[in-house]
């Protein structure tokens, strides 16, 4: 074990107070130890991420620890940032959806209907949308936030040894996955949801593969809880874990199943429906123990309540088959029907044929719309949805351009991160771990 | 860059009008104007103040709010159904903290604070946007509040909303609007020894021609805009 200089620490006394260890000239951890145990009153400062495993991606966590007891720990992020917001400002109103989509990329659906939502309402036209395009919202925001609870539940189950949830999970996922690429294209980064409505309607086949999954989800959503709930070695990992009470939640700006967990029921599809969800049967979870346990298990029952929705999403697409799918204004409306392609990109023929070979004015408003695009009035809006991660909402600020003059995202797991602190300071230091999967945090959205 | 042509006001409408670049010639090179003739003036219609009364429940928290705080707002915007409330920056502690506590109004959820440049608006570049939550009352308030380029400085509301922290970070970073009172406003995003504010907009957005066989592409901010 060598004790040497670190180029990298700053300069100042404070910061680097007491030995500082580097792997120059390698060394053992077992000298580390064993000198640490000498020293005996002191703790180690450890640096984990961004590059850790089971820290969702590039998170990075600096933790102080006595012992195996954390006694202070802060997260660092902005290892994934991508300047979307900026990037936004300079290209259109339509295109913003290709970037939004690409910020909580485990819930790319629902970044594009915020920000959709925004947008439409500074153009006026939110009781313009028609009932199917708002009801093939609600259906893959439904289907989106079950793929994103798998995706929790499993990578949560994953980083306490539970492999087998991750894999089950993941097989789920992948037949939502399916049914999204049949609809938009895309397994992910969908851009599917447009400002007026959606890109595209559903295939010919879309109601009866929708069937089919519900059908799969139905029968193997019940695995997880035969697996997990009565479990002893999840339960004695879960319970009790990264605990934060409601006034905690307030404090810290923290939503979802996290505050659902405190046994406070607020869902933003029941107290401030937007798209239609007060017309849908489903019922808000809670629970009462406000620790990871608790969320896992309110994340469990949404799944539920999501495939309720989705269900009845079945049969209102199935009875509005032929409906328009986009606003009924060719000043916003994308010119093209579109449909999804052997390829994967989708053109439409018909489309084509006639803006290349019939109307010289259907090309010309063809060319204008997509490449000038539509022009938003001058103002500012915020629309607030229920993500699976708790509230998710775009702030846009036009100045009446094409182009949005300010576009931001209000990320739930950029604010649950806040309180990493409050869940796990005084707790042990592989709790880290199940606190992190409980906030359930994607990097993507975090940095933007 | 060229988001800024969309801000080009009327001649001589003020002191903004000077400030605003001057732009002769053809389209392309970031000229706004894509008729060729560059004959095009556009001026922005900010949705206008709101007079009382306001409608829905706005009326009764802003009284609300008046009796408990002295002046506690200069103007009031109601648009889309959204209240937007203007706030000096001198008040904006003594205002959130009796939005917060006051039983009537008991806004105890801050969902998010972000900035928003406006180089055109002399005096008053820089906004910051706080979107609080009653869950109480089930209801929304937007709270902006101005400060100058010059003095880029407004109070930091982390003692009363805690959630602020990483917001005010954040905003710090992309804006470089200072949060005096805030406990630790360093870069969230950007890393430490970044130079510049990104977002704000004299910050250019970058980027490199993209070379096709027999044809360039300009980078994104140089090309035409509308």
């Amino acid at each position: 074990m060598k004790e040497t200089t670190d180029f990298y620490a700053s300069s100042s006394d404070d910061v680097t107070e007491g030995a500082v260890y580097t792997a120059m000239g390698g060394g053992d951890w077992a000298d580390i130890a064993a000198e640490q145990a000498e020293r005996g009153d002191e703790t180690l400062v450890i640096n984990m991420g961004p590059q850790h495993p089971s820290t969702h991606g590039v998170l990075r966590l600096m933790v102080e620890v006595d012992g195996e007891t954390v006694t202070s720990i802060r997260p660092g992020i902005g290892f994934l940032h991508t300047g979307i917001e900026k990037n936004m400002e300079y290209r259109s109103w339509t295109q913003g959806t290709t970037f939004v989509t690409r910020m909580d990329y485990v819930a790319p659906i629902f970044n594009e209907v915020a920000y959709c939502l925004s947008v439409e309402r500074l153009l006026g036209i939110e009781d313009k949308i028609p009932q199917r395009a708002n009801d093939i919202r609600v259906l893959m925001m439904e289907l989106c936030r079950i793929a994103s609870h798998l995706v929790a539940v499993g990578t949560g189950g994953m980083e306490i040894g539970a492999l087998t949830v991750m894999t089950i999970g993941f097989r789920e996922r992948e037949m939502i996955l399916d049914f999204f690429e049949a609809t938009t294209g895309l397994r992910m980064n969908h851009a599917y949801i447009r400002p007026g409505g959606v890109a595209n309607d559903l295939p010919e086949t879309g109601i009866a593969q929708l069937r089919d999954l519900i059908n799969w989800l139905e029968k193997h959503l019940p695995e997880y809880a035969a697996f997990c709930n009565e479990n002893p070695i999840f339960k004695g990992r879960m319970c009790g874990i990264g605990y934060q009470d409601l006034s905690a939640c307030f404090a810290l700006g923290v939503t979802g199943p996290i505050l659902r967990s405190t046994g406070y029921g607020w869902d933003l599809r029941k107290q401030q429906p937007y798209c239609g969800y007060e017309n849908y049967d489903f019922d808000v979870v809670t629970w009462d123990t406000s620790d990871a346990y608790g969320r896992f298990r309110v994340r469990l029952d949404e799944m539920w309540e999501s495939l309720k929705i989705v269900k009845q999403c079945a049969d209102r697409l199935e009875a509005s088959t032929g409906e328009p799918v986009m606003i009924d204004d060719p000043k916003i409306a994308w010119p093209a029907q579109l449909a999804v392609g052997p390829d994967g990109q989708g053109n439409s023929h018909e489309h084509i044929k006639h803006i290349m070979g019939e109307s010289m004015e259907a090309l010309i408003h063809h060319f204008k719309l997509v490449t000038e695009g539509f022009r938003v009035p001058a103002g500012q809006a915020y629309v607030p949805i229920e993500s699976p991660k708790g509230e998710l909402a775009c702030h846009i600020v036009s100045d009446g351009g094409t182009r949005p003059y300010r576009a931001h995202m209000r990320d739930p797991g950029f604010n649950h991160l806040q309180s990493v602190p409050i869940q796990c300071e005084g707790g042990m230091l592989a709790d880290i771990v199940v606190a992190i999967g409980s906030l359930d945090p994607v990097m993507g959205g975090v940095d933007r | 860059m060229s988001d800024n042509d969309a801000l080009i006001p009327e001649a001589g409408t003020g002191p903004a009008a000077q400030s605003a670049p001057v732009r002769q010639g053809m389209w392309g090179k970031g000229s706004g104007d894509t008729s060729g003739y560059n004959g095009l003036r556009r001026s922005v219609d900010w949705p206008a103040a709101a007079v009382a009364p306001y409608g829905s429940w706005f009326d009764e928290a802003l009284t609300r709010l008046s009796s408990l705080v002295a002046d506690p707002f200069y103007k009031v915007v109601v648009d889309h159904g959204e209240l937007t409330v203007y706030v000096a920056r001198e008040r904006v502690l003594e205002v959130m903290q009796a939005l917060r506590d006051d039983a009537f109004l008991r806004f105890e959820f801050c969902a998010s604070v972000s900035g928003v440049h406006y180089p055109d608006e002399v005096g008053s570049e820089l906004h910051v946007v706080y979107h609080l939550q009653s869950m109480t009352h089930n209801r929304r308030i937007r709270i902006e509040t101005t400060c100058p380029d010059a003095d880029p400085h407004v109070p930091s509301v982390v003692a009363v909303y805690p959630a602020a922290d990483w917001h005010e970070r954040e905003t710090w970073d992309m804006f470089g609007i200072q949060f005096d009172g805030h406990p630790f406003l360093t870069r969230i995003l950007m890393p430490d020894d970044w130079v510049g504010h990104p977002q704000r907009k004299d910050y250019p957005l970058g980027g490199i021609p993209i070379e096709f066989k027999g044809t360039v592409v300009p980078p994104v901010d140089s090309r035409r805009s509308y």
